[in-house]
């Protein structure tokens, strides 16, 4: 049987590996290590939540734990790709992009267009996202959509421990700046992860589940919850294929038309809030290319448009639930 | 005694620092029964800082706090009752549960939240003082942060834009040794935050934070030249946290025995209580019945978070600019 591990060991195992493939890998950000200048443990946190712990000591020199200065560090990891390194930057919450998005989005993003093709950046920046810790406005969003639209980024939101280890070493590997989110509330997550390397590639979806009736495009946790709403459908006849695109940038559009052209029916599930969502890109996307397969409107299962409260009651609500997803599946399935 | 600070002032100030302390043990009590949701960060330890500085304010000056917000929403007249149905995410809160502890806030009591963001006080600190400049108010505008965000881009730009526009600003870095797991010593690599304020044409004071008299004497001073035209301060206030940086935090990187020591011999509720009571004037008693009080209001708090209601379904959409 093959091994078990969590999403969170996952990265551990992808970032131990490619440092020990490839010396120009570091990695970096508030805590990677931590215990930096104090009386105590070194490496005594490895992250915020632990995910980066037992690296530190493994490799010398190679996790740099930074001051709170996330523009200086995120653009100092963008700067070090330009010369010949592969660093891995941490931002902790997503959130924290505002501090220091313009060495992302106005600088790595840019430098190979806006260059001539001459410069390359491989740098990864790994944040956690999403809601469900009860940890409010400011640490829980879910911005993917925000890089998706960005030209020369690339973007990863895995859903799974498999995925997670073999999307991270692809993004390592990639010569182009990858911003890859971890959902939180997936870190516990388990599944069987391969011990030993591989990678997977970009914008090839995963059909996590086959299914003729209605087609479900879901990212990141929104992928479990699609799988656990098309289970509990199966037992009232409604077969649904669940596609998890793996990466927002590039997409797969072309497992999305064709389980569209199957199905005719289509619900996106994303945790973001609904302007400017993926949710409305890929209903836009297939309104324009799969219109003529098209039975039903198309329903974008997604967070209201408000901040994430802090009240489990209300953060209960905000996020999609089987239970919406379910609804908008029998909607649509209905639908005449 | 003190020259500044009369009987009931010392006694005000006595009250602010014990129900800082004890909402904090509180707090820090119940989260370990997994009742209480989220992220928090405890002030105890710190209270004559807020208290020190805020004892100078009014209700038309404004604060900025930071994560670890409980100890200057209190010192700035926050009403504890709404701030611990807030933590409990309950309709009732400070913020009605939409914020919890890392958001708190009352404008109208000038506090302009804790906040979730690293650093994200100072900029909006040089607003509130710019809006009382332009309005030819006395009113100021204090930026509470700690030796981490001392490093954030826009804490420097905060500081610089504030002494480029003389404005009635003070900047208090609340030094307790660590952002998170990581030591001033490593990620601060001057002597002291203070030492930076020069570079800025501000002045640079350092007090010990422990001790409620030099905060409060300290502070009293970089106030005054705001409100008088002066222009801001950096005031550097060095301390201890006495629990980790956030619950749950297993505090390997800190020396044994470290905070166990400062509980006993530098506390600062200890030694202004041992200050105040010297000459007689105020006795024990006087205090042990604050003491009562407080704890008193503050299981009352308890007892009426955990009975309110959370927040309805239907407040999920409100409050924000168009919501569906
Ligand atoms: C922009 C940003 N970066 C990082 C964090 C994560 N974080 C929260 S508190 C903290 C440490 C802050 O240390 P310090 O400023 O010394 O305040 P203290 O916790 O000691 O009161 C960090 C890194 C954040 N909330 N925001
Ligand atoms: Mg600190």
């Amino acid at each position: 049987m093959a091994r078990k591990i969590t999403y969170q060991q996952a990265i551990n195992e992808a970032l131990d590996q490619e440092m020990a493939r490839d010396p120009r890998v570091i990695i970096m950000g508030e805590d990677n290590a931590g215990g930096a200048g104090a009386p105590g443990e070194e490496d005594a946190w490895g992250g915020v939540l632990g995910v980066t712990k037992g690296l530190f000591h493994k490799y010398p020199g190679r996790v740099l734990d930074t001051p709170i200065s996330e523009s200086g560090y995120v653009g100092a990891a963008v700067g070090a790709a330009c010369n010949g390194l592969r660093p891995v930057a941490e931002l902790m919450f997503v959130d924290f992009i505002g501090v220091c998005f313009d060495q992302i989005y106005n600088q790595a993003a840019k430098f190979r267009y806006m260059f001539g093709g001459k410069a390359e950046t491989p740098v990864v920046i790994r944040a956690m996202y999403g809601a469900g810790f009860r940890a409010a406005a400011q640490h829980s969003q879910c911005l993917y959509n925000m890089f998706t639209h960005i030209p020369g980024l690339k973007v990863v939101v895995p859903s799974n421990p498999y995925d997670a280890k073999g999307l991270l070493i692809q993004s390592i590997r990639d010569n182009d700046p990858v911003i890859f989110l971890e959902h939180k509330v997936l870190y516990t997550m388990e599944g069987e992860v391969p011990e030993e390397s591989y990678a997977i590639p970009f914008g090839e979806a995963n059909v996590a589940r086959e299914g003729d009736d209605v087609t479900i495009v879901a990212f990141g946790r929104m992928v479990n919850q699609a799988l656990t709403a098309a289970a509990a459908l199966q037992n009232q006849g409604i077969h649904c294929e669940v596609i998890d695109p793996r990466t927002t940038s590039p997409l797969d559009e072309d497992t999305i038309l064709e389980s569209v052209e199957k199905t005719g029916r289509l619900v996106i599930v994303d945790e973001s809030t609904p302007r400017c969502s993926m949710a409305s890109d890929i209903a836009g996307i297939v309104a324009q290319k799969a219109f003529g397969a098209l039975k039903a409107p198309i329903e974008q299962v997604t967070a209201p448009h408000v901040p994430v409260p802090f009240s489990d009651a209300l953060e209960d609500l905000y996020v999609p639930s089987p239970a919406r997803i379910e609804a908008a599946v029998t909607r649509v399935k209905e639908y005449r | 005694m003190s020259e500044t600070l009369n009987r009931e002032s010392l006694l005000k100030a006595y009250r602010i620092m014990r129900t800082i302390r004890e909402f904090e043990e509180r707090v820090h009590t119940d989260f370990a029964t997994g009742e209480i949701p989220g992220f928090v960060h405890l002030y105890a330890g710190e209270e004559a800082s807020a208290t020190g500085v805020c004892m100078h304010l009014t209700g038309d000056d404004y604060i900025a706090s930071t994560h670890r917000g409980h100890g200057h929403c209190i010192a700035k007249g926050v009403d504890p009752v709404g701030m611990m149905a807030e933590i409990w995410g309950k309709a009732t809160g400070t913020c009605k549960g939409k914020g919890g502890s890392m958001h708190i806030a009352d404008l109208s009591v000038g506090m302009l939240g804790a906040n979730g963001i690293v650093g994200g006080g100072g900029p909006l600190i040089c607003g509130t003082a710019l809006a009382a400049k332009i309005r030819g108010t006395q009113d100021v505008g204090v930026c509470f942060f700690g030796d981490g965000a001392s490093n954030q881009g826009t804490i420097f730009e905060a500081m610089n834009l504030a002494a480029v526009w003389k404005l009635p600003a003070i900047f208090v870095a609340e030094n307790n040794g660590y952002a998170e797991a990581t030591s001033s010593k490593y990620s601060v690599p001057c002597e002291n935050i203070a030492d930076r304020a020069p570079a800025f044409g501000m002045p640079g004071v350092i007090v010990d934070g422990f001790d409620f008299f030099a905060v409060h004497k300290a502070a009293g001073e970089a106030i005054r030249r705001a409100r008088e035209g002066g222009g801001p301060t950096l005031l550097e206030v060095k301390l201890s946290r006495y629990y980790g940086h956030f619950e749950g935090d297993q505090q390997t990187y800190r020396a044994p025995g470290e905070v166990q020591k400062l509980r006993e011999t530098k506390d600062c509720l200890l030694q202004f209580r041992r200050r105040i009571t010297a000459d007689g004037e105020i006795t024990n008693e006087q205090l042990d019945a604050i003491d009562r009080e407080v704890k008193t209001l503050i299981d009352d708090s308890v007892v009426r978070a955990k009975a309110d209601p959370k927040p309805a379904p239907a407040d999920l959409l409100t409050d924000v600019y168009v919501s569906y």
